[in-house]
């Protein structure tokens, strides 16, 4: 088998020949060519076939007839027809060298041939092809007249047809000729029994950005939550926000489902509150009166951002302000109804950056009816630790957190991990491990106060040492 | 890298006249040149581009010469676009048959990652042509294939249309010696829990953190410790790669550092030469040496990279879960942690991908979990992934338990609309786009999961399933492994019935088998929808155990991200 780097290339010396497009744009061949032509658009061999116009001949034919005496014989539209088909009939050359073929076209050498072939070929050409060949044919990339298929039935065979060849190129041409020529109502009808060619028409009027023609389709359909999305979807090409937020607006009444309602309804209050935020702060900012913003210059609008990017700028600016402005985090956490370990999540990691530790205690520190207090959080401890330590919390913040972690092993890990001294040697004695901790005390400074906590444990008579 | 920088760089291109080069984009092309050439892709999008260019130049009374060239073939959609915009006749088209493009000495990718939106998302038919073309293409360079077997109704109707073509062709390829005796055609959506999984061998990692793009990948400044990026062919001419790419990444260190040690050896052995083997040394090996240490060097930092990037992430942390929906045990906890994930705003991406793992693997999410996984969702990372969501459920990677109850209501809907044999059709049609994965059957039929009996030795593997850790067979490779060693579907009927039926097996008379022949012992194995670097590596490996040799074609290389970014609604 020739390796695919031969191949390779075959591919490279087919593009090497790209000259020949440049090259031979000037040749008066390439007027002739079929590629020169308007041809292959499924109205134009419409146009082209239903009347017997020579006219586009005049003024070229000459160096035509140099190719072929036998040319004159037909009508232009053959040429344009059989060049074509020459060229796809080349395809499957035991090659990679498409690209060449592809362009060779505009060679008088290539078509030449093909006009010899006997005239039987052609025959059949304005005859009628059945809806089988059509397909067939549009499958190779030849041009075929659709315009004699006019009758309900006749049109449906031949989607039918073009279905069943597996060609979605070529159904999406038939649907293209059937939108043009049935009424909306027909066509809708025919296409919600033929799933496939639905498909393929829908995903059609999407590329071509043909709305309205889209959600009529789809209200026929009774998909309705479709129709929502569908104009839901269009509020991303909207720049503007206050056209974006009244856009939302309208969206809210679609017939979304219950859940989605609410989600739409959310995607509007926030870039309302949005608005109103970035409006006050970009005031603040600029005025210089705020210290915060001073010292923490914003590095982006906070406009379309998500929620939790929302949340965390406002735990970020807007922390110790009263639940009744819009750009508190309390508010926003009432309004959008957003979890606990969310909240939580979001707020620690918005403190710590500012490395407000006192507001991370205050985070976790709960009260019970009996006014002890006592640290709980929503999300495991561990992920605390980690959140605090990426934001660089100093060690005798993180220990208190490692020290909260249940599950032994992580505690170990972490504490080890991030230096936590007191964390390690307590749980060691808990463990009542004494080989540990004892080869734990060459981690620690000498002398330090780690040393000498290790060495008070070890020489505790009261532990009952398990190793 | 793209596929024209694979055939045709810009040198090559300025050789041949071209003046400058563009991208074709919403940006309009300043350019005093007096012709254009456009090498694009059938999309409607690029076709107004295009005419927006031509119509503008005709506004302001500019004539120039336009060529299209469409690869790998003309759309009718895009010609009435042109023709709409009254520039047909304006521009000249043609067609650049490009299939194949050879990635590797066993890859060959169709660099069509549309497909997989356009198909399984669109269910728009539109590249099947395509891919009977390159099948055909293939069969006219080697000859008739001996058997061909596939999955899926994707696979089904290539294989038909090829057909098709090669019946017309009256076959020039018959009587030739076979080069290739199996090939297996398989839709991407018979198995997306593979390709949802996070890649541990070692092409696969790379795949999924720097983003291999036409078997090239740009290492930046943090895998060179320079201040520079550098762009890298990852194939089998690439020495250190071609012996690591299908290793898990747990081996890759041991390798590298031995390999390493290899090195300074050879660079020691100067010393105490005289004159001569001295003059030898540097004429002979030298080149070779620092090419080598080179492209350890690299790789080596590429292996830090990633370890430091993985470190960040709770990889660890992440495959465990991944694991667990696999084997489906504690999906509580695997399901609070992609929860945590997402509240975290760790990636958009990587959220998805396991929501989607974990609605695979237990055939849709209980309604609750779904509800409140999508609300977090939606609150971390925009309200606009409603349509992502929508996206996702049709193509059936993440879907709601209850679904099948609607899609069901639907269907008979229409079904006392039409006959009984065209409700069967749209049955079938909507089965594609939603249907039950049962995965968990699946796993337990095929054995999936291996079982543990003390430790997996990654480093000598004992089945496909050290690309991922030990922990699971890929399915498509397993079933590729079943039917390959059945030589067809007998005896796999329920796990047929689990896939959703749509299998075949043919044999092609013209090229008998003959044992003898070395064809039957070369394998195309084509992914329709892209295929990932670990079921390459699990075929190869495959492939040594059973002395037969893989080649793989594919409508392009995929990975869990590209999935979920082809599902993710953009503006158009």
């Amino acid at each position: 088998m020739p390796p695919p780097e031969e191949a390779l290339k075959e591919s490279k010396r087919a593009v090497n020949s790209l000259r020949d497009i440049v090259d031979d744009d000037d040749d008066d061949l390439e007027r002739v060519s079929w590629s020169g032509e308007p041809v292959g658009s499924i109205s134009w061999s419409i146009k082209e076939t239903s009347s017997s116009s020579t006219s586009s001949l005049e003024g070229r034919d000459s160096s035509l007839q140099k190719g072929s005496s036998s040319y004159a014989a037909f009508p232009k539209q053959v040429s344009s027809y059989s060049l074509s088909s020459l060229f796809k009939g080349r395809n499957k050359l035991p090659s990679f060298q498409s690209l060449s073929d592809a362009l060779s076209d505009t060679g008088v050498k290539n078509y030449a041939p093909e006009l010899r072939r006997p005239k039987a070929e052609y025959k059949d050409y304005n005859s009628d092809w059945s809806p089988k060949d059509t397909v067939r044919r549009m499958q190779r990339g030849k041009i075929c007249s659709l315009e004699r298929f006019r009758s309900l039935q006749d049109k449906l065979v031949l989607l039918d047809e073009a279905v069943a060849g597996h060609d979605g190129n070529v159904i999406t041409a038939v649907l293209i000729f059937l939108k043009r020529t049935l009424r909306r109502e027909i066509l809708f009808r025919e296409l919600e029994l033929r799933q496939v060619a639905l498909c393929h028409l829908i995903h059609f009027l999407k590329e071509t950005g043909e709305q309205k023609l889209l959600l009529d389709l789809l209200r026929f359909l009774d998909r309705t939550e479709e129709v929502a999305l569908s104009q839901y979807r269009e509020h991303l090409n909207i720049q503007d926000v206050e056209k974006r937020k009244e856009f939302l607006k309208g969206c809210i009444g679609l017939p979304f489902s219950a859940e989605d309602t609410s989600h739409i309804q959310d995607h509007y209050t926030l870039l309302e509150r949005q608005i109103i935020i970035e409006a006050n702060d970009r005031h603040l900012e600029s005025a210089g009166q705020s210290e915060i913003f001073r010292k923490y210059p914003r590095k982006a609008s906070i406009l379309n951002m998500p929620l939790v990017t929302t949340l965390f700028y406002s735990c970020f600016y807007h922390y110790t302000e009263a639940e009744g402005t819009f750009s508190s985090p309390t508010n926003l956490k009432k309004t959008f109804k957003i979890p606990d370990k969310q909240y939580v999540l979001t707020a620690l990691a918005a403190r710590a950056k500012l490395r407000a530790w006192d507001d991370v205690d205050a985070l976790f520190t709960t009260k019970n009816w009996l006014g002890y207090t006592k640290k709980k959080a929503p999300i495991g401890f561990h992920r605390v630790v980690e959140i605090l330590q990426r934001n660089n919390a100093p060690v005798q913040v993180l220990q208190e957190y490692v020290r909260l972690v249940e599950d032994v092993e992580t505690r170990l890990n972490l504490a080890t991990k991030y230096k936590c001294h007191d964390v390690v040697i307590e749980t060691y004695r808990d463990l009542k491990d004494r080989i540990q901790l004892t080869a734990y005390k060459c981690k620690v400074e000498r002398g330090s106060a780690e040393e000498e906590k290790i060495n008070s444990i070890l020489n505790n008579m009261q532990i009952r040492w398990k190793n | 890298m793209s596929p024209l920088d694979r055939i045709a760089n810009v040198s090559i291109l300025k050789q041949h006249e071209v003046d400058k080069l563009y991208k074709v984009e919403s940006r309009p092309a300043l350019s005093s040149s007096d012709q254009f050439c456009f090498l694009v892709r059938p999309r409607i999008r690029t076709m107004r581009y295009i005419a927006d260019i031509v119509n503008a130049d005709k506004m302001s009374g500019r004539s120039r010469k336009y060529k299209i060239i469409f690869s790998p073939q003309k759309f009718y959609a895009c010609e009435m676009v042109l023709e709409e915009e009254g520039v047909f006749g304006d521009v000249t088209c043609d067609e650049w048959s490009f299939y194949l493009l050879p990635l590797d000495e066993d890859i060959i990718s169709m660099e069509l990652p549309e497909f997989f939106r356009d198909y399984f998302l669109e269910g728009d038919h539109r590249w099947i042509n395509s891919v009977a073309r390159a099948l055909q293409l293939l069969n006219s360079l080697y000859g008739p294939f001996g058997k061909v077997y596939g999955i899926g109704r994707c696979a089904k109707m290539s294989y038909e249309l090829w057909r098709d073509l090669e019946e017309e062709s009256e076959g020039d390829s018959q009587g030739r010696k076979p080069e290739i005796g199996n090939i297996f055609l398989m839709d991407r959506d018979t198995d997306y829990v593979t390709a949802l999984c996070s890649q541990v061998v070692y092409e696969g990692l790379v795949d999924d953190t720097f983003r291999i793009k036409c078997g090239s990948v740009d290492f930046g400044p943090d895998v060179t410790s320079s201040d520079k990026s550098i762009k890298v062919l990852l194939n089998a001419q690439d020495k250190v790669f071609s012996q690591i790419r299908n290793e898990h990444f747990s081996s890759v260190f041991g390798f590298l550092s031995q390999k390493s040690r290899n090195l300074q050896a050879q660079y020691d052995r100067r010393r105490g030469m005289d004159i001569k083997q001295m003059k030898n040394f540097v004429s002979q090996e030298l080149k070779g040496l620092k090419q080598e240490h080179r492209l350890l060097s690299l790789h080596i930092g590429a292996c830090e990279s990633i370890m430091k990037k993985k470190t960040k992430q709770d990889f660890q942390e992440m495959i465990k879960a991944e694991h667990s929906l696999l084997e489906g045990f504690d999906i509580r906890e695997s399901t609070s942690f992609i929860e945590e994930h997402i509240d975290r705003q760790v990636s958009p991406t990587e959220s998805l991908r396991l929501m989607c793992l974990l609605s695979i693997t237990e055939n849709g999410l209980i309604p609750k979990d779904y509800r409140s996984l999508k609300t977090q969702y939606l609150q971390s990372y925009g309200p606009e992934h409603l349509l992502t969501f929508h996206n996702l459920k049709r193509m059936g990677l993440l879907t709601e338990q209850s679904a099948g109850e609607t899609l069901t209501a639907v269907e008979s809907k229409v079904s006392k609309l039409v006959t009984d044999r065209a409700a069967g059709k749209i049955t079938d049609a909507f089965n594609s786009l939603a249907r039950k994965s049962n995965f968990r059957a699946l796993s337990k039929k095929l054995g999936l999961i291996p079982r543990v009996d003390g430790e997996y030795d990654l480093k000598m593997p004992r089945d496909m399933a050290y690309v991922f850790s030990g922990a699971y067979v890929p399915l498509s490779c397993k079933i590729i492994e079943q039917v390959l060693e059945r030589r067809g579907w007998l005896g796999l009927e329920e796990v047929v019935r689990l896939l959703n039926g749509n299998e075949f097996s043919v044999s092609d008379s013209a090229a008998e088998d003959n044992p003898a022949w070395e064809s039957q012992r070369v394998v195309l194995a084509v992914f329709l929808g892209g295929c990932t670097f670990s079921e390459m590596a699990a075929l190869r490996f495959l492939g040594k155990e059973r002395g037969c040799k893989f080649i793989f074609l594919t409508t392009a290389i995929t990975n869990s991200a590209r999935m979920m970014e082809a599902a993710i609604e953009a503006k158009a």
